[in-house]
């Protein structure tokens, strides 16, 4: 696969490895760990794929930060979905909703009950699903963070413009800088740097990391998905932390423009607004979400099917939340690879296809590194 | 114990940890034992006139034409495997069809001219058969289910408790092509050129193996959950593991294009030609030899080696590092084949 197999090239990753092992050597002087977070879901799963965490210098952790749009989803958004599947709509998702647990059920255990839930790998496909039965109410499950709410939103425009009155969005849209605030907010948590986002950048650009290099003295490195970039991308924040240097520095510029995506940005804009949003595991953060500005009324499932999304109901012992901040391993969880699994999940960090514990369970259980 | 499920799920015929849940949990107890023991994919049973090999699956994959081959093919193919993998030389099969009301002749035509093909390129013949007809809506197009019987063919003495840590993993060619093929045709995901099925029958690379056949362990056609399922299975309760390397895994170009898009793990998607086979070393190179001279086993390659981490299936990957490689879990695939 051109533009892919460069990124994976075996060859290319022993000078990384060793850069890697000097910067480590360079900041042994440095008391405790060197604490990195990931934000992203699909760095963590992309670092265990490709068993990354073996390579970094000892003392060097990389921690999974609330980068993954499913895990941050709180239960009470399955609750009202599979509501309105009951009602008869049809609800289109992307595959990783489909596991997920809501207070008492999930969306595939709806299914199988006999709901319409259809998986979609591109939400135009929400937009087929309604023009091919008007008479039947679609809604789309529309959750993520920068990178994918502009397409999503945009269906909208879509659906007005080629006359789809039978489509709707249930939106929980979330942005990445509010959770970074609240990841150095907590006393419990002590990060040193930020892996940031490839795809979130390329929409929001270097700008949003600003305050936390200059304010925060915390460097704050852009990079790709592929392990080449994960590595280089983890040897320029040891490289600030060894000169003592807070910066942000993006190293995924073949994707991400340093003044991202004004395109996708303004289609947010127009779309949508900001508001309070509920994250789970960390709970309402004020000006964290994207909800349909009031315009878009007829859009909105909540406004259009009088329903309220609440927070739902948790699994007792259930760990999500500490997870999904960072300050416990899935491994920490009791019910860890025991009463949750992929198979029967009862968190939603072990159904995505971007979550740490599913990451863990797949690639890292059973001292698999 | 609780079920975890009070229905049948899609995930239930992924061939994941959910099947094999599913077949311990309900099937086993009723009807465990014998020649079923050990759920081999082809049981060997005495006969009057001496011991023959016999084995049975359905199919019902979704679309019924996909890029490579048809249900049809599949139908053959996937039950000569069968009874190839069990170190049986295939002979005879049945066919029964499921027909739903409304398929079209043309179509069915199609079906029946790749069964025949297939039979004929595999040297079995089909000699029972069934037709029934449902109505609309009551299956989809066509299911096929297909038996097959067999006679073991000497030499081959294949228990996955022989395995020794050191024997050599040996894939016969490219890994996941049927799934993505499928999956891609199912999906409409237009990749050109795109996966196409390596659905073929895989009895000649046994026969090629032969010669060799004292140091052969085990041998399975990765279908349903792939290559992980196949090796997890084997080194499951054991007190061996396999490591396997990234940089040698055989994977075609338009599968990895197709996996890359829908980030699915190719080790965990169905093939319908392939064989992994484990032998001891000194069988390795000879066997390699034996089936690139076929057209089929052009792309084999030596993929990892048996190693004393219990139970486990490991990858080292192309940056160096080691990661798990577990039981595909889920609805991977459903109605692959």
């Amino acid at each position: 696969m051109k533009y892919v197999d460069e990124f994976r090239a075996s060859p290319a990753a022993a000078p990384l490895r060793a850069r890697l092992g000097r910067l480590g050597e360079a900041l042994s002087a440095r008391p405790g760990t060197v604490n990195i977070m990931e934000i992203c879901g699909s760095h963590t799963m992309a670092a265990a794929r490709y068993g990354l965490r073996d390579l970094l210098p000892p003392r060097v952790r990389l921690i999974s930060g609330p980068g993954c749009p499913v895990c941050v989803t709180p239960p009470g958004y399955v609750d009202a979905a599979i509501e309105l599947a009951g009602r008869g709509v049809t609800i289109a998702t992307f595959g990783d909703m489909l596991q997920v647990p809501g207070s008492s059920s999930s969306l595939a255990q709806a299914r199988a009950a006999g709901a319409r839930i259809e998986v979609c790998y591109s939400p135009r496909r929400a937009l087929e699903l309604a023009a091919a039965e008007p008479a039947r109410e679609v809604v789309f499950l529309a959750i993520g963070f920068e990178t994918t709410i502009a397409p999503v939103a945009s269906l909208v425009d879509l659906a007005a413009r080629e006359r789809v009155a039978n489509l709707s969005l249930l939106v929980s849209f979330k942005l990445v800088p509010p959770a970074l605030r609240a990841v150095l907010a907590d006393p419990d948590l002590s990060i040193d740097a930020f892996l940031c986002p490839g795809h979130v950048s390329a929409i929001t650009g270097t700008a949003v990391y600003e305050p936390f290099a200059r304010d925060r003295g915390k460097p704050c490195v852009i990079a790709g998905f592929e392990p080449l970039d994960i590595l280089f991308g983890l040897c320029g924040i040891l490289a600030q932390l060894a000169e003592g240097r807070a910066a942000v520095e993006n190293l995924y510029r073949r994707a991400a423009r340093d003044a991202g995506n004004p395109i996708a940005r303004a289609v947010m804009e127009r779309f949508l607004r900001p508001a309070a949003a509920y994250w789970r595991g960390i709970g309402v953060l004020p000006e964290s979400g994207l909800v349909l500005r009031d315009e878009f009324a007829a859009y909105d499932a909540e406004k259009r099917f009088g329903l309220k999304v609440g927070a739902g109901r948790e699994y007792p012992g259930c760990m999500c939340g500490d997870v999904i901040k960072g300050k416990r391993l899935p491994a920490q969880c009791p019910l860890f690879a025991k009463r949750c699994t992929p198979a029967d999940p009862v968190g939603p960090c072990m159904v995505s296809a971007e979550g740490s514990c599913a990451a863990s369970y797949k690639y890292e259980r059973k001292g698999g590194r | 114990m609780k079920r975890a499920h009070d229905t049948i799920q899609l995930a239930h015929g992924g061939g994941g940890l959910l099947s094999r849940n599913l077949i311990r949990d309900e099937i086993v107890p009723r009807f465990g034992g014998g020649p079923l023991e050990g759920l081999p994919d082809a049981a060997r049973v005495p006969m009057e006139a001496g011991d023959l090999v016999f084995t049975t699956d359905s199919y019902v994959v979704s679309p019924i034409e996909f890029p490579g081959g048809n249900i049809g093919h599949l139908a053959v193919h996937g039950t000569v495997n069968d009874l190839a993998v069990c170190g049986a030389r295939p002979r005879w099969i049945s066919l029964g069809l499921i027909l739903e009301e409304g398929l079209s002749l043309d179509l069915l035509g199609r079906v029946l001219d790749a069964a025949r093909d297939a039979s004929a390129g595999c040297g079995v013949r089909v000699v029972t058969g069934d037709t029934k007809v449902v109505a609309r809506g009551q299956c989809d197009g066509v299911f096929i289910n297909t038996s097959g019987v067999g006679d073991p063919m000497p030499g081959f003495r294949l228990d996955p408790a022989s395995i020794r840590a050191g024997d050599c993993i040996l894939a016969s060619g490219t890994l996941g092509d049927h799934g993505m093929a499928v999956l891609s045709a199912r999906h409409g995901i237009d990749i050109r050129p795109g996966p196409t099925s390596d659905t073929a029958p895989v009895h000649r690379l046994v026969e090629a193996a032969a010669p060799f056949a004292p140091h052969v362990r085990f041998m399975r056609d990765p279908t349903r959950g792939g290559a992980a399922a196949v090796l997890n299975e084997i080194v499951d309760g054991r007190a061996f593991g396999a490591l396997l390397r990234e940089a040698d895994l055989p994977f075609a170009a338009q599968s990895q294009a197709a996996a890359e898009l829908l980030g699915l793990d190719l080790l965990g998607v169905a093939c319908e030609g392939r064989l992994l086979l484990v032998c001891d070393d000194a069988a390795r190179e000879g066997i390699l030899a034996a089936w690139r001279a076929r057209p089929e086993g052009r792309r084999a390659r030596c993929i990892g080696r048996v190693d004393d981490r219990a139970g486990t299936v490991r990858l080292e990957t192309v940056m160096g590092g080691r990661r798990l490689v577990d039981v595909p879990q889920g609805e991977v695939l459903p109605r692959i084949c």
